[in-house]
């Protein structure tokens, strides 16, 4: 019966979104407060529908019933309880699921929050996300049914894929899709505004709190990818520029741009037409992360099993959306007409380089991502883009943006004073330029990149410094300083806080990318080998039984000039269902690195095992960096003035903005 | 600076980044490209010594061997013909017998020395490259490798 009552939940959903999707849409075209009026409840109710059928597949889930497919091929009575709900979204019907339950979430939050939104704007803004959400029950319904039913029920499910048996990939899809979901919010009021013809100060106010929650989820959900890859696979590697990783890298770029772009159109009412368009492009880029993950149409070293067939309905939604929108912009965009002047040496100057780079940079991504696709469609061989070629890419264009982003906060609104800005950093210039040697002295051996990186991440974190420094005055009168740096508005604070985790990220990714000491080897026990001045000695391996899975457990001893540091315990496990072999790398991190072993086959019978032992510098930068920097998002999302809901008090805000 | 000025400044920013950044990906792709070969392909087309390749296709049942020290040595084939590759380090954990496999790496006289063995995430998982590479030489039977649906 559960099965059942979630298909129809689903199904009522689509009908229910068919309505919300046009009445008030048409309503707003007419100025009819009533058929506008539809979009409130049509919304809630959609919400409901959805949260009752992802109900009921958890529970199809929990309670194990094996007469549903997708339970039978994703769950088993043995695993352990969190792996059992994990599972409703560790596949592609339940992911799909569960982005439309998000997707509902969202537009929930607009139809309960927006109270003071203009009725026209909310109508329109609702009516896009139905859109939305009817291409996605559509596909669901006819290609990718998370309800079906099989006959006669096997007695046990077929485990859910080992590798996404782990808690760091259990939230991963979440919060990936908290993120992806999230921008569709920029891109239904995007769409709204361009049936509008109109964009101002309030619209980017409220297009900001949404972009902001979306962005500090995906960047959540990238880094909670990444740190799996990390010590999950075992390759000692965090990012691989697969087409998987750059699928959720692209709309990260454009929704960081569309994030700054959106401050510029409410503090000085420019670039409007960018950001609208910028917010169509994220979105769609986040379509287009989805149609590659799900298609298999590229070779990715984090594929897992796809059907082609969904990948042309992916497609077809994709060519509609992405089409339909430019269209769209195409017609109305050149209506959005910017007031604003824009001097070049100004924030917004600043902010709009920024645009550029992180548009340019995404663009790059977009195209080695793609390339092989083209190529194999006009016949021209098989290739694969991978590590070199985005290295070689990618890090040339965001270094001058990485450089502008120190000075780009000390320039004022309106017009900049180059030289004051630059006269102030330089103590970070000094400082960067010594890191810099420093790190080149330490690591000569090591590339080029990781020791100009250092140098930016240096320059990035005192330039930021200094400018919090400079708002709270803490060198001219630092008697106050302590005052006013608690009346910095948050908003602030995420900025400093954001630019500031990227800094420390920085550091991280020039110590993990470039530094890295690896050694593989077949160790006997008792065997010592020395990794950058760290002596892994191997006490042997023995058999361990978990839950659903047998292990064999390598222990390790490591040492530090005579002084005992850890012992490590890498596994090797293989689970009981479908005997599939997974890595469990044993890391111990501290704040200078990384210390990372693997256990791979047994050779000979002396108990020799090949081993793979690394020393990562600095990794727990990154993601301690990664955190700082959703945390600030999360703060600037508590600033009264970007209050979901809440945006006509900000004129008693502690910074006035420049037009309401 | 008059309005139209300003405007300038900035499209000619915008066109220095997009050139730059062309120049980059252009330079880039001389290098940095890497091609799917078959084992057909390696005996067809033959491939540079030094020149850094993908090769495809499945794992010849009862091919892989230990020499010792770490290094794997096996035979990739799309079952019309065979290359002999050899790799030291950790197999990802999906590497079988039968299975498919991308390796990528460079030929040092005959046999392939893979740098990176690539790992699957699924059982049922099997590269598009490598299910070409076999429907190619006419050995393709159905799923029965492994690229079934879910």
């Amino acid at each position: 019966m559960t099965a059942e009552l979630g298909h129809f939940a689903l199904i009522l959903a689509l009908a229910i979104a068919l309505v919300q999707s046009t009445l008030p849409l048409i309503g707003a075209q007419r100025d009819d407060a009533g058929w506008m009026a539809l979009a409130r409840p049509t919304a809630l109710t959609q919400f409901l529908l959805v949260g009752i059928s992802f109900g009921c597949l958890t529970h199809l889930y929990v309670t194990s019933d094996f007469s549903v497919v997708n339970v039978v091929r994703n769950s088993n009575t043995a695993m352990p309880m969190l792996y059992k709900v994990s599972g409703v979204w560790g596949n592609h019907e339940g992911s799909l699921l569960l982005w439309v339950l998000i997707l509902a979430i969202f537009g929930a939050a607009v139809a309960a929050f927006g109270r003071n939104l203009p009725p026209a704007l909310r109508a329109r803004v609702l009516s896009v996300q139905a859109m939305i959400a009817v291409g996605f029950y559509l596909f669901m319904l006819f290609t990718s049914n998370p309800f079906e039913r099989t006959f006669p029920p096997p007695m046990d499910g077929r485990d859910l894929n080992p590798l996404l048996q782990d808690p760091g990939l259990a939230f991963h899809p979440p919060m990936l899709y908290l993120g992806y979901v999230g921008f569709s919010m920029a891109f239904s009021f995007a769409i709204a505004a361009l049936i509008e013809g109109r964009v101002d100060a309030a619209w980017a106010r409220w297009v900001r709190p949404w972009t902001m929650a979306a962005w500090c989820f995906l960047t959540g959900g990238i880094a909670l990818g990444s740190w799996w890859a990390y010590y999950e696979l075992g390759w000692g590697g965090w990012w691989y520029w697969d087409p998987v990783e750059n699928a959720s890298f692209m709309p990260w770029l454009a929704g960081t741009a569309l994030l700054h772009s959106a401050s510029v159109v409410e503090k000085r009412d420019s670039l409007k037409g960018w950001t609208v368009l910028l917010a169509i492009i994220t979105f769609s880029l986040s379509l287009l992360g989805t149609f590659l993950v799900r298609s298999g149409v590229l070779t990715s070293v984090h594929a897992f099993a796809t059907d082609p067939t969904r990948g042309v309905f992916i497609l077809a939604l994709l060519i509609v959306v992405i089409g339909g929108s430019l269209a769209l912009y195409a017609w109305r965009g050149p209506q959005l007409v910017s007031t604003g002047l824009f001097q070049p040496i100004s924030r917004e100057g600043a902010l709009l380089f920024n645009n550029l780079v992180m548009a340019t940079g995404a663009a790059a991504v977009l195209l080695g991502t793609l390339y092989p696709l083209f190529l194999d469609a006009v016949g021209g061989g098989k290739v694969s883009v991978g590590p070199p070629f985005f290295n070689a890419v990618f890090i040339p264009i965001m270094t001058p943006m990485i450089a502008a982003m120190a000075i780009g906060p000390l320039l004022n609104w309106k017009r900049g004073d180059l030289g004051a800005a630059v006269a102030r950093l330089k103590v970070a210039f000094v400082l960067a330029l010594g890191a810099g040697i420093t790190a080149w002295v330490w690591h000569s051996d090591g590339p080029i990149f990781a020791t100009l990186a250092m140098g930016l991440a240096v320059w990035l974190g005192v330039g930021t410094l200094t400018e919090l420094a400079g708002r709270i005055r803490l060198f001219d009168a630092p008697a106050g300083a302590w005052e006013r740096l608690r009346r910095v508005p948050r908003a602030s604070w995420g900025m400093t806080l954001g630019h500031f985790g990227l800094a420390i990220a920085i550091a991280g990714m020039a110590g993990a990318g470039g530094w890295t000491v690896e050694s593989i080897q077949t160790m006997k026990p008792g065997e010592r080998v020395e990794v950058a001045g760290y002596v892994f000695t191997f006490k042997g391996a023995g058999a361990e039984t978990g839950p659903n899975y047998k292990a064999i457990v390598g222990d390790f001893e490591v040492t530090r000039d005579g002084t005992r540091v850890t012992s490590l315990h890498a596994e090797k496990r293989t689970y009981n269902v479908g005997a599939m072999p997974t890595t469990e790398a044993a890391i111990h991190s501290s704040i200078r690195g990384d210390l990372y072993a693997v256990i791979g086959d047994p050779e000979g019978d002396e108990g020799a095992y090949v081993t793979r032992l690394y020393f990562n510098p600095l990794v727990a930068w990154m993601w301690f960096g990664t955190l700082v920097m959703i945390f600030g998002g999360a703060l600037s999302l508590t600033d009264r003035r970007y209050r979901v809901g809440a945006p006509r008090r900000s004129r008693a805000g502690a910074v006035a903005p420049a037009s309401a | 600076m008059k309005r139209k000025h300003k405007r300038l400044t900035f499209v000619v920013i915008a066109l220095a980044l997009l050139g730059t950044a062309a120049g980059l990906i252009l330079a880039a792709f001389e290098d940095s490209i890497v091609f799917f070969y078959s084992p057909t392909d390696v005996v067809e087309k033959g491939a540079k010594p030094g020149q850094r390749l993908r090769l495809g296709g499945l794992v010849e049942d009862g091919s892989v061997k230990k020499p010792g020290n770490g290094v794997t040595q096996f035979t990739v084939t799309d079952t019309a013909n065979t290359v002999v590759v050899r790799y030291k380090g950790i197999l990802p954990d999906l590497f079988r017998e039968g299975q498919g496999v991308v390796t990528e790496g460079r030929f040092e006289g005959a046999v392939f020395q893979a740098e990176e063995v690539l790992a699957k995430h699924d059982e049922n998982y099997m590269p598009p490259e490598v299910a070409e590479a076999i429907k190619k030489s006419g050995q393709w039977q159905g799923g029965a490798a492994g690229a079934k649906t879910q």
